[in-house]
């Protein structure tokens, strides 16, 4: 399947991903709007020690701990492979959170569970990370 | 009347084992026998009902078409009496029986009540495992009940959560004096114990009941409480009455083989009932949590449809909140201590023999994940940069190609 | 010491539009801006702004702008802003000033005063999307006979040549004035393009040894980098006598940019400042310039073409005669406009003649001499664009070098500051941190799309001029026209005036 992967040898440190995470799943149409004086709650996360910068989201693994661990079966494995969440199900209990090697998993501002589902169950439809990396050090492709 | 695949016990494990059938045989006959009147849901959420924070609908585990889509035949409300392994049949309660190729037994755990006296007087007295025992309880309760829990363990004190705001008054006891004692230290389960108390429960600890009378509860410290709904939350035991009576080999629980097979042929058991390798304390144990039943069963429904699957890694963990305020722990809490604490944050890891063998963390538990993996990898702590990720765990703490083949690939 | 010197830039914060995601803060290595958390607010110090817009570009919420200070002295004609400023500057630190690129002073351009013919009625112009249309150019001498063996089959005695596919190269620029991943770009660009790029005086890469089919390598005053291995690999060998925007002078990275792999691309130890001479030390005539050009000829067995480059000076024309003569197979003139990693601002904005007046007085001299087929000749100095390169092949150019418009391509913003080795956009810098803000995935692809599209507005030029390939142009100047020129500017460009 298609994935969304991070090569930090190009990866800026600059965070437009987490941003353009923010605004893609705030259902606005304007960034200034969506994100203008608020916390922001992206699901792709940026690292930055000692000169080395990476950002890290889902990566929909082919056998998801997390899945097998959600204790309200609001997590699913769906057929294309993408990992969802159903977030009126979850009930924040953040087993996900405890079992997710990657710590991949965040939280949201009611500090339920919440994860990268490629943009493709929000408006943008395309990953917005990957679109906005102004280094292409986030692409959107298959891998073996 | 014959099945190839014979499940007793409407758990997670069964959808574990559902699930693992049908990654390898697309379409054996699977019959799914369960005593509960329900399709299988999420147990742990039936605190989370009563607070209003699911439905019915939502607690379904897997959506209604799951069983359809699957070929499985649902037995709802169906007892299984025994297993006979000579002739391969379950015999059920209404005196007709299946027969079998590869059975599951994920029988789950029983409540497990001390043998009290003067229980027998008291009126309104509740369980709190099972949907039902929730909607039972929700039917006793109004807002001027005073709620007397025994047991503060993760049972007790969701009951607590779940029914606080919708009763008078909630005390809760142990004989323990820390709540949560299964899974925390003293330190940590104080934090807890601060919590719960500003949001009103009453904390009785180190001290438990000495007998009942009627609403009254004698404990034995002398000390009386007076309620009108008791709940025993005090514990829970494998249910293992079937592989036991069968035959089979009984430890803690039922003993399998890291293929999830009891000591009978073809009979598998899987989820509470069983006991599993923790490989953090190197000890066979009860691991009651639900991450444990579905990766058991799942690898029980490989197994089973001739597959292969071996499940020996299994860790011992907890993610749990009460009031906002929340848990994480995982492994077992020996060897050397590193402990930070960070404004509202307590963070204990366990480090032994070089690696992450457990860990606790009160309050921000953000990314736990990476310290569960080093824990269920044994990553040796001396290939990553350990002290680095002491405050904040983070993949930083890899190699540089070490990453690169962690976020490159697929696992 | 007071401090007089005034901001270049003002920024400009819409602050209903900015989020606070502090991208701008990360962004900027002059570190311009930052954010202070008692207030929520976004600061700003000016002084340090260098307008390469990394910000504005980078802005999410297109909340910045970059604009000129607005403070002024009190208006004088005659001492400018700019004037006052420097004197200021010069009066503090006592030294030379430096700047980079090309001169921002407005100087005559004299391709903006020539104009391009086009068919009508009585020739027909041509389709370029229907018809063939060449624009591949050979780059080297040509021979002066034709010779034939006894039973009359031709001999081969063409001398080697650059094949390009277009009549465009990247300008030298050396690996430690621009990046590693500037360097990468360029190459993969030349590469896939099928012209070439060049390492300027500062060795090559082992990286880039691959890319040697498509690199011109060069041999300066400094002999930085230059053993057999690194001629070897080139396709073609230029001797570096002068650069356009620093005629007359050397060159001097400082030691700062000088890390473990420059160094080792260069042969000089890290933190070394690698100073180039003035002159070279071994040439002080046409006859030294030829010992040099067959020294490198024989070190590579006559198999690869010499290339003189030259900054477009004043007596130019006798001095690309002279390099004609020396055995080069081509010349390249760098004119007075053309781009600098760093030089002394006095230097660049005073010192060299405009690209145009000198390709056509050499190209004359040349044909005068009846000595234009010895060499290609090759120019430079701000080629901004594909009607640029025609006008200059009209004026009897064989290429042109593009230095500028390359890293323009790659991001460059003309802030001018390369000299301070900070560049945002990872071009003119060693930071590692900034070096990575490039990558070269996209780079070179940029610079592909760039010479693609000139190609094909070359194909159109020359198409509405009715002529079907860059040979049939070159020194063809009925196809030029001048506007504005007087009659000494016309005469010396060989050109008539538009109306003519």
């Amino acid at each position: 399947m298609k994935r969304v992967y991070v090569n930090e040898k190009w990866c800026l440190g600059c965070r437009l991903c987490e941003y353009n995470c923010a605004f893609a799943n705030s259902g606005e149409k304007d960034m200034v709007k969506a994100l203008k004086g608020k916390k922001i709650y992206p699901r792709i996360r940026v690292d930055e020690h000692d000169g080395i910068t990476f950002a890290v989201s889902c990566r929909h693994c082919e056998d998801p701990i997390c899945v097998k661990s959600c204790i309200a079966g609001a997590l699913s494995k769906e057929g294309d492979g993408m990992v969802k969440l159903d977030r009126t199900k979850c009930v924040g209990c953040l087993t996900c959170v405890l079992v997710c090697p990657y710590g991949a998993v965040v939280q949201d501002e009611r500090g339920a569970a919440l994860k990268c589902e490629l943009c493709l169950t929000n408006t943008a439809g395309y990953p917005a990370c990957v679109k906005g990396c102004p280094n292409a050090a986030i692409v959107y492709e298959e891998r073996d | 009347m014959i099945s190839k695949y014979v499940i007793i016990g409407g758990g997670v494990a069964s959808t574990g084992c559902i699930e693992g059938i049908r990654k390898v045989d697309p379409s054996g006959g699977i019959t799914l026998i369960t005593a509960e009147p329900y399709l299988t849901y999420c147990r742990p959420l039936i605190s989370y009902l009563l607070e209003g924070k699911t439905t019915l609908e939502k607690m379904l585990y897997r959506p209604e078409s799951f069983y359809e889509k699957n070929g499985v035949r649902v037995m709802l409300a169906t007892k299984s009496e025994r297993i006979d392994p000579e002739r391969k049949t379950v015999m059920l309660s209404d005196g007709t029986s299946i027969g079998y190729e590869k059975l599951l037994c994920a029988t789950g755990s029983v409540p497990f009540v001390p043998p009290f006296e003067g229980l027998d007087t008291v009126k309104s007295k509740f369980s709190f495992l099972t949907l039902d025992d929730a909607l039972e309880l929700e039917r006793a309760i109004t807002p001027e009940s005073r709620v007397f829990i025994v047991g503060a363990g993760l049972i007790g004190l969701k009951c607590a959560e779940g029914i606080h705001g919708r009763v008078g008054s909630i005390t809760v006891c142990d004989l323990a004096p820390q709540v949560l004692a299964s899974i925390l230290d003293s330190d940590s389960a104080n934090i807890v114990e601060e919590t719960l108390q500003s949001h009103g429960i009453n904390l009785i600890l180190g001290d438990t009941v000495a007998k009942f009378e009627e609403n009254v509860a004698i404990l034995q410290s002398g000390a009386s409480v007076e309620f009108d709904v008791l709940v025993l939350a005090v514990g829970v035991r494998p249910n293992v009455a079937l592989v036991r009576d069968a035959g089979g080999k009984i430890g803690r629980g039922i003993i399998v083989d890291d293929t999830m097979l009891t000591s009978l042929p073809d009979v598998y058991a899987a989820g509470d009932c069983t006991e599993s390798f923790d490989i953090t304390s190197s000890s066979s144990r009860v691991l009651a949590i639900l991450p444990n039943a579905y990766m058991q069963g799942e690898c029980a429904g490989i197994n089973m449809a001739e597959g292969y699957s071996s499940y020996a890694n299994a860790v011992p963990m907890n993610s749990v909140g009460f009031f906002g305020l929340h848990i994480a722990t995982a492994g077992t809490y020996t060897g050397e201590l590193h402990e930070i604490r960070t404004l509202g944050c307590l963070k204990k890891l366990y480090v032994n023999e070089g690696r992450l063998v457990g860990f606790i963390i009160i309050g921000d538990t953000t990314r736990a994940g990476i310290y569960t993996s080093l824990i269920r990898n044994k990553t040796p702590l001396d290939e990553i940069d350990f002290e680095l990720i002491k405050n904040y765990p983070s993949l930083m703490a890899f190699s540089g190609n070490s990453r690169l083949k962690m976020l490159g690939g697929v696992v | 010491m007071p401090n007089y010197i005034l901001p270049d830039f003002e920024v400009e914060r819409r602050d209903d539009r900015c989020i606070r995601c502090r991208v701008c803060e990360r962004q900027c290595a002059n570190e311009v801006h930052s954010y202070d958390e008692e207030n929520d607010v976004m600061l700003a110090d000016e002084l340090k702004c260098v307008g390469c817009h990394r910000c504005v570009a980078l802005c999410p919420t297109r909340a910045l702008k970059i604009v000129k200070y607005s403070g002024t002295f009190r208006e004088n004609a005659n001492w400018s802003n700019q004037s006052i400023l420097e004197i200021y500057k010069q009066a503090e630190s006592g030294g030379v000033l430096l700047s980079s690129m090309g001169t921002p002073n407005p100087c005559p351009v004299y391709f903006d005063k020539i104009l391009i013919n086009a068919s009508q009625v009585t020739n027909p112009s041509i389709d370029p999307l229907r018809e063939p249309m060449e624009t591949r150019v050979f780059l080297g001498k040509r021979p002066q006979n034709i010779e034939r063996d006894e039973t009359g089959k031709l001999n081969n005695n063409l001398p080697p040549q650059l094949e390009l596919s277009v009549p465009i190269m990247f300008s030298a620029m050396s690996y430690g004035s621009i990046s590693y991943n500037a360097h990468e770009s360029l190459a993969r660009a030349a590469t896939e393009l099928g012209i070439y790029y060049n390492t300027g005086e500062g060795g090559l890469h082992e990286d880039f040894y691959k890319y040697g089919p498509n690199t011109i390598v060069q041999v300066a005053s400094g002999r930085f980098g230059v053993h057999k291995g690194y001629l070897d690999v080139a396709a073609a060998i230029e001797i570096k006598m002068g650069q356009g925007a620093k005629p007359g002078i050397g060159g001097h990275l400082p030691g700062e940019k000088i890390t473990e792999d420059v160094s080792r691309a260069r042969m000089i130890p890290v933190g070394t400042d690698a100073i180039s001479p003035a002159p070279h030390h071994d040439i002080y005539s046409i006859e030294d310039l030829r010992q040099l050009v067959y020294s490198l000829k024989e070190a590579t067995e006559y198999k690869k073409p010499v290339i003189v480059k030259v900054a477009a000076v004043h007596n130019i024309a006798a001095i690309a005669s002279g390099i004609a003569r020396s055995g080069a197979d081509i010349i390249a003139i760098d004119g007075f406009r053309g781009g600098t990693g760093a030089a002394p601002t006095r230097i660049r904005d005073n010192v060299g003649i405009p690209i145009e007046l000198a390709l056509a007085s050499v190209d004359k001299r040349l044909r005068d001499e009846g000595i234009r087929g010895n060499v290609s000749l090759v120019v430079a100095g701000s080629i901004r664009n594909s009607a640029d390169v025609v006008k200059a092949i009209a004026l009897g150019a064989d290429a042109c070098y593009i230095g500028t418009a390359a890293l323009i391509a790659l991001g460059c913003h003309l802030c001018r500051t390369c000299h301070l080795g900070k560049c945002n956009w990872g071009i003119a810098t060693q930071r590692p941190d900034l070096v990575k803000r490039l990558n070269p995935e996209i780079g070179y692809k940029r610079l592909v799309n760039l010479v693609t599209a000139w190609q094909h507005e070359i194909k159109e030029l020359l198409g509405g001029m009715g002529i079907n390939s860059i040979e049939a142009l070159r020194g063809n100047r009925l196809m030029l026209r001048g506007v504005g020129l007087n009659e000494k500017e016309l005469e010396i460009l060989g050109i008539k005036h538009a109306g003519e």
